[in-house]
Order: C-alpha cells, then structure tokens, then sequence
C-alpha cells in the first residue's frame, strides 16, 4: 500500500493539469513514420499548440540546447536536431493562441539578466500574462565556445550564479509601480515620473545597472519553471520557482518527490503548495490496453532504431561500434576511459566508462537483453511512459490527483504534430468525466490557470542585502 | 533591383515603433497609454500598415531616453523587444515583410543568429534584420560591460553580422535528410563549424542550433556610415538607409550611398507630417513640439498628402526605398492608407505586394547557396 501522506500542511488539489513539450531534439520524437511533419516549420507548432489550447492545456513549453550535440566528434546525426529559438517561437505563437501559457528554457549561463528578463517580459505583455521561463544552467566551456564569455562558470557556482541571476530579473520585472502609466493621453506624463525604479546588481559574474522599460504583465511577471533535480537545484526550485518539471513520474517516487519538495519549500518559508510539480512523461495510448501496447512496440522500434542503439553505446564506449550486432549483446570490448569529455554529447560527461560498460554487460546478460532492446528500455525512460487504454490511464492519472503526488504532467509527445490529438479527444474527456481535470480555463493568464498566487514585491535593499552575503559565501 | 541604376519600382517601408516618430505622439493616439504596450496594439498596426500597402515593417529597440530638455521624462519609456514584436506579427500578416532593430554591440551574436532565423521561419521567409550598433552608455551598463567606443561599432557590428551569416549557412539546404534506411534524420556532412574569430576579442564555434532559414540568409539592413568600405563590399549589407537634413538633400546622399555600395539596395529615410483632421501639417507639428520637440537626424516632409505623394515618387526614381516615420501613427498612417499609397499605385511607382514573397524576392536578391556548400557543389550538379 502507497503511503499518501504528504505532511507539513500540503493540501491536495484533486486536480491535474496538462502541458506539452515539443522536445525538438533527441530520439523521443518520432521522424521515421509518414505522419511526422517537420520540426521547423511554423505550422507544425501552430497545429499542436491549438490542439493543447482546445484540450485546455495550461502550457506549451519549449527546451533549449545553444550547441549542438556531438556523437564522436561530429553532429549528432540519428536523432530529430534543430529547433527554432524559444521566445520567438512563442512570441509568434501568442498571436494564434488565447489562453495557452507560452514556457520558454532559457539559459542563465549565456544570457545577460537584463537582457533576459527583458525578452520574457515582452513576451510576457504580448501574450497578455502568459508567458513562463523555464531556468537552466550551463557550465561547460563546450557550449561557451558559442558565446563571447567562452565557459566562464565552474559547476559548483552554477546555483549560486543562477540565483542571483534570478533574482535580478525578479527585481527587474518589480520595478514598475502599480497604476504608473497613465490613464489618459491628456495626462501630463505618459507615466509618472520616477516610477520604475532602477536595477543594480554588482556581483561575482556579472555587473547590472539598468532602468528596466516594461511595466508588469497581466499575471505580474512571468511564472518560473525550475527542473534541476540535485539537492541543491531542488533547494534553488524550494525558493525560486513556481513550477517544477521534474523527473519523477512514477506514483511512488513522485509521492517521495512531493514530500521532499514541500519540506523543502516550507524551510525556505513558502506555503507548501506554492510549488507545483510536473513531471515529464509520455503517453501512449489506444481504444483497449492490448492496442496500446502493440503501439508501444511500434513506437519504440521507431524511435531507437539499430543505428541509433550502437550510436547510443558509443557515447560511452567513446569508440566506433560499427562492427556489432545490434540484435545481439553488449561489446565485450572497453570503452577509451582518456577520450571522456562533455563534447560527445549530454547524458556523457561524467560518467566512468569502464565500470559503466560493466555494469550494463552484466545488467544485459541478466535479463537477456540485445544492445536495441538494453537502449531502447534505458532510453524510453520506462518511468515517465503511460501506456494504456484511455479509460485505463485515466483511472491512473486520477490517483495521481486525488492524492495530490503531481499539479499535472509536461507531455512529450511522440508525434509531430499530430502527437496530441488522441490525448486530447479521448484522454482529457475522461479525466474531465472523473472531476481531476479543468472544463473551462479558470483564467487569461498562466499564473490563473496553474492556481498560482500573486507574487508580493520584493524589496530591493533586502534582496541587496541577500545577495551581498550570498556572494561572499563563495 | 540592387544592380540597377533607376529601378522602376520602389517599395515603401514604414516604422511602427511606439505611437510615432514624434515623441509626444502618445498625446494624440486613438488609445490608452497603457494600452500600448501589449500584442493588440502590434496586431492592430501591423495589419494597418499591411492593408494600407507598405512593403515593409520595421520595429525599433533600444533604450528610450528622454529628450535632453525634456529632463522629467515625460513620454514614453518603454517598449516591448522589437524582435519578438516581429515575431508576433509574422503569423498575423501575409505579405507585409518584418525587420526588427536588434543591436550588434551588447547582444550574442550566437544568440541573435538563432533568433532572426526563426523570425524568418515563422514570418514564412519574410524577415529581415535592422541591424544598430549601440552608443548607449545604458546599454553598456545594462549588461556590465564597458562602453565601446564611437570608432569601434563599425567592427562590432561587422563581426556579428559575419557571425550571423555564416552560422545561417552553417545547415546546408538538404542538412536535413529524414533518410530511413540509413537511420539518419541529418547528414552531419551538411553541417559545419563556422570558426569565427573575431578582432572584437571574441569566437563563436557553431554549427548554428537551427536549420538554415527559409531565405538562406536574411537581407540585412545597415544605416549608410556603420560599416566601412571593405564591409560593404564584401556584402556585409544587402541594402543601406540614408539620412540627409532635408528632402531636398536626399538625392545626393542616395546618389553618394549607391557609389559606395553599387551592390547594396538604398533606403531614403523620411519623417513625415502630413494634414489631417482638419488640421495643417505644421499646425499638428507645433502642437506636438509645444509637448516635446521632435529631435531627429532624418529628412522631414510637412506637408499634404499630395505633395508628398510628389516627392516620394521623386525619390523613388533613385532610391529602392523609402522608409517612413510617421509623426503619429494612428493619424498619419490612415492619411498614407488613404490618400498617399493609392495615388502612388495608381502611378506605378510601388512594387506590387505579393503574398507568399520573401523579403530577398522584394529586394531582387537571389538565395544564395551556403557557402560551405561550394566544395560539394560539383557533385550535388550531377544528381
């Protein structure tokens, strides 16, 4: 029996919502069957953003990689790579929605926080309060080689340096007063003067001395998405986020993720709902539960083909595979431990190779597993994978509501652009017929429709204050 | 139409930043100033400027600073990212072309690479990027870096726009092979690092993170004076905008614009009062002056909407382009919607709008092949 309790004062909602990702990179997305459209061009991301809109999503949200990633020294070739900017994307995309929240990732290693906060605003004010900012950190000089500051930032600083990224661009979008525009074009001023208050910020990294130029939006400022999943990246959501796309899908786990999290948020002197949890996941689903799972099958077949298995391995392995059977087992030959860097692509960095190579040759071995079928189940991410008939994955969801363990879920679909449509003509009217999931928008903005609160101004010389300690820590 | 001496068509290119040109314009706009500042406001004058027939839509940025006698900052302080402006309004438009101002000094070339690609993807090829080298202490201070130098935007500027063009051709056309039988949804030949080192201190490695845009390169637009010589002969710039005192003046600085880059389109800038409402055109002016004086370094007509129907085509027999800054948007854009464009129409003057057109169609430019593309091209010519 699941223990449900979550503690410290946290309240169920009963209910779920809903968010899309469109990943634009890597092997979750379909290319190889005739349904898949393109991944650039606009209407592939004009029809599944009306499609999440018609099915009440609250988000559609975009990720972001500023290199792209290498497989033995070359580009990546097997997987879907290469995606349009995320904030001009969704700028373009909140002139053809009204009520979807538009969620960029947005780098705080190689962006500027004025700059930054900024461009969200403006998205933010052209969408009519819906836009968010998913945060996420780079140290590697790997992906500086694109930047003028080149990697400039060691991995232990990387929250530090985030946070106060964070809470400059906070300070900025508080600048403005209430009511500091005008109300008419015969005001003597178009806004009264000295209502924007100017931002500075002198820190370790960077130095910010600006009068920000946009009042707040419609949901005040944009809402803040948060994934890292490390102890300190969870403290760093516990202060600093609205939402966290997490990583921990399964009833249990995200029942123990949950307990953390309000534990976390409630030290750090938050309410114990104000973070809302999403985590990733991906759905596959048919009429009966056998269907499902033949689809599976197909899915699965199409997104980590044999090229793509041995390619997977020789990340690892850090050495050409091309000799090995992909239906047969693991190379019984030893990964090149010295050839090790970042810049053979994520998931890599850090890993020991050798003693990887040998726990997965054992892991295989164990459970009789081919090289596609051991990359094709650590891939697939089995965790965050619903498959099921509609009415059999409903009463799933469902749990997850009632005992309040996620807000909702982030959906990568399979499929572009088509990806949503079965979810969103049969899945979302059974969770709305079992009372877990929205019937209308409850609102215009993100920050409505996610249940957040208004955020409270901060006042500058006590962020001044925080931030001066915080920095001399280091 | 960049290699001809007197083109027979020009196009027509209006800014559409704030309420106007004037900085009291909020004064006498038919909204709320609150109401400014949000994607109905974009949409509204978007669709304005396309229905009324101009080419080109372009979107300022930067800092607004107040006008030096006018300390207390009483206009308009703010304005959303001209970039995403842009953005908002490719899906709502059809033949309108959309170039934004994004500046080259304190931004990531990398990022500004990636970001006017996708403005050409979801605009449907009909981007183009205006490009400004700051001189804004505020700029500067903004990001934490320190000012450049009046004798250094040329280089900055230069080097990101380098920076930009060769991360555009860094995907070659058919990158992107979808090839089942192989597994590869790429062909990593077709992609390459642009290894840009730059004299700005810099270095930008690539392959771009984005798929080549739908023009191959986006034309860029620099006013005449940024880029040096050797730049504009190198093709830094696909077209120049000129300035002059007054209009009268704007020949010859077209005439001297085109001498220095044959190969480059010019652009005649042009403020532009115009009667309305019963109103004379320097009767609105002195208003707006008594409010805020109008301080610009651009050519400026006050006048009727006949007579300026005269001198637009006048400059048009030597100019590409002519690029508008209306006094006040919401009245001297219906005086140009209704009065101006038709007339020029009617005289054959304008290019015609072609739905679907890229901005390099508008511009006579040909898409260019990447140029890492050129040591494959023999053997691509077989097939």
């Amino acid at each position: 029996m699941t223990d449900t309790h979550i503690g410290n004062g946290f309240v169920p909602s009963g209910k779920l919502q809903l968010g899309i990702f469109f990943q634009g990179v890597n092997s979750g997305t379909v290319w190889k069957s005739p349904e898949s459209g393109s991944q650039t061009d606009f209407e592939s991301f004009r029809r599944i953003a009306q499609t999440a809109e018609r099915g009440l999503f609250a988000a559609f949200f975009l990720g972001e990689g500023l290199r792209l990633r290498e497989h033995l020294g070359r580009p990546h070739a097997l997987d879907v790579v290469g995606r349009p900017d995320a904030q001009t994307m969704l700028a373009a995309l909140a002139a053809v929605t009204t009520r979807i929240g538009l969620v960029a990732t947005q780098n705080t290693t190689y962006n500027d926080p004025a700059d930054l906060a900024h461009r969200l605003s403006s998205l933010d004010l052209l969408s009519g309060g819906r836009a968010a900012w998913n945060v996420v950190t780079t140290d590697n000089a790997w992906t500086g080689a694109n930047f003028r500051r080149g990697g400039y930032l060691d991995h232990a600083d990387r929250y530090v340096h985030a946070e106060a990224f964070v809470t400059t661009a906070k300070r900025i979008w508080d600048s403005w007063e209430d009511g500091a525009i005008a109300e008419t074009p015969a005001a003597p001023a178009w806004a009264a003067p000295g209502s924007a208050r100017p931002v500075h910020h002198q820190g370790k990294h960077y130095t910010v001395d600006y009068v920000p130029r946009l009042p707040r939006s419609a949901q005040y400022r944009p809402v803040l998405f948060q994934a890292g999943d490390s102890p300190e990246g969870r403290d760093f959501a516990a202060r600093q986020a609205d939402v966290i796309f997490s990583a921990h899908p399964r009833l249990d786990d995200a029942l123990d993720f949950r307990r953390d999290i309000v534990g976390r948020t409630v030290r750090a002197g938050r309410g114990a709902n104000d973070v809302k949890i999403m985590p990733a996941s991906e759905f596959i689903l048919a009429a009966t539960p056998q269907e499902a799972l033949e689809k599976k099958d197909w899915v699965r077949s199409l997104q980590i083909g044999p090229e793509q298995a041995i390619a997977y391995l020789e990340q690892f392995w850090g050495r050409e595979l091309q000799g090995f059977d992909p239906d047969g087992p693991l190379p019984d030959i030893d990964p090149v431990v010295e050839e090790t860097s970042e810049t053979r692509g994520s998931g890599f960095h850090g890993a020991k190779a050798k003693q990887l190579a040998d726990q997965w040759r054992a892991e295989a071995m164990d459970k009789g597993l081919s090289i596609r079928q051991f990359v094709s189940a650590r891939t697939s991410r089995g965790d965050s994978s619903f498959t099921g008939s509609y009415t059999e994955v409903a009463d799933r969801l469902a749990e997850y509501a009632h005992t309040g363990a996620v807000d909702g879920f982030n959906i990568s679909p399979w499929l572009i652009p088509t990806g949503l449509d079965d979810i969103v003509n049969h899945l979302v009217p059974a969770l709305q017929e079992r009372g877990v999931y929205p019937t209308e928008y409850a609102g215009a903005t993100l920050r409505e429709n996610l249940g957040l609160a208004t955020p409270v101004r901060q006042d500058a010389d006590t962020v001044r204050l925080q931030l001066t300690v915080g920095e001399q820590l280091l | 139409m960049s290699t001809a001496a007197t083109p027979s068509t020009g196009f027509l290119a209006l800014e559409l930043d704030g309420d106007g040109g004037h900085p009291a314009a909020w004064r006498k706009a038919r909204h709320t100033p609150a109401e400014l500042l949000d994607g109905t406001r974009v949409r509204a004058t978007v669709l304005a400027a396309e229905s009324a027939g101009f080419h080109v839509a372009t979107f300022a940025d930067g800092p607004l600073t107040p006008a030096a006698d006018s300390a207390d900052g009483r206009d308009i302080p703010g304005r959303l990212n001209a970039l995403q402006r842009a953005a908002f309004a490719g899906p709502v438009t059809a033949s309108i072309v959309l170039v934004p101002e994004v500046d080259t000094v304190y931004t990531e070339p990398f990022h500004i690479s990636t970001q006017l690609a996708s403005l050409d993807y979801v605009s449907g090829g009909r981007a183009g990027w205006l490009v400004a080298a700051s001189d804004q202490a505020a700029d500067a201070a903004a990001v934490g870096r320190s000012l450049v130098p009046a004798d250094g935007l040329g280089r900055e500027a230069a080097d990101s726009i380098e920076v930009g063009r060769r991360l555009w051709d860094s995907w070659e056309d058919d990158a992107v092979i979808r090839d089942v039988a192989t597994g590869r949804y790429i062909d990593a030949d077709k992609l390459h690092y642009v290894d840009f080192e730059g004299g700005a201190g810099y270095s930008v490695k690539g392959p771009s993170i984005i798929p080549r845009p739908l023009q191959g390169q986006l034309p860029v637009l620099a006013p005449a004076g940024l880029l040096g010589a050797d730049q504009l002969s190198a093709g830094a710039a696909d077209a120049v905008l000129v300035s002059a005192p007054t209009p009268g003046l704007l020949a010859g600085e077209i005439a001297e614009a085109r001498a220095a880059a044959p190969a480059a389109a010019v652009i005649a800038e042009l403020d532009v009062v115009l009667d309305a409402r019963g109103q004379s055109a320097a009767g609105r002016l002195a208003e707006l002056d008594a409010h805020t004086p109008w301080q610009s370094s651009r050519a400026r007509f006050i006048g009727t909407a006949a007579e300026l129907t005269e001198l637009l085509a006048s400059v048009l027999e030597t100019a590409d382009g002519v690029r508008l800054h209306p006094a006040v948007l919401d009245v001297d854009l219906e005086e140009l919607a209704q009065l101006v464009l038709p007339a020029l129409r009617r005289r054959g003057v304008l290019a015609p709008q072609q739905p679907g057109a890229t901005f390099r169609d508008l511009l006579g430019l040909p898409r260019p092949t990447s140029r890492y593309a050129a040591v494959s091209a023999p053997a691509a010519a077989e097939n």
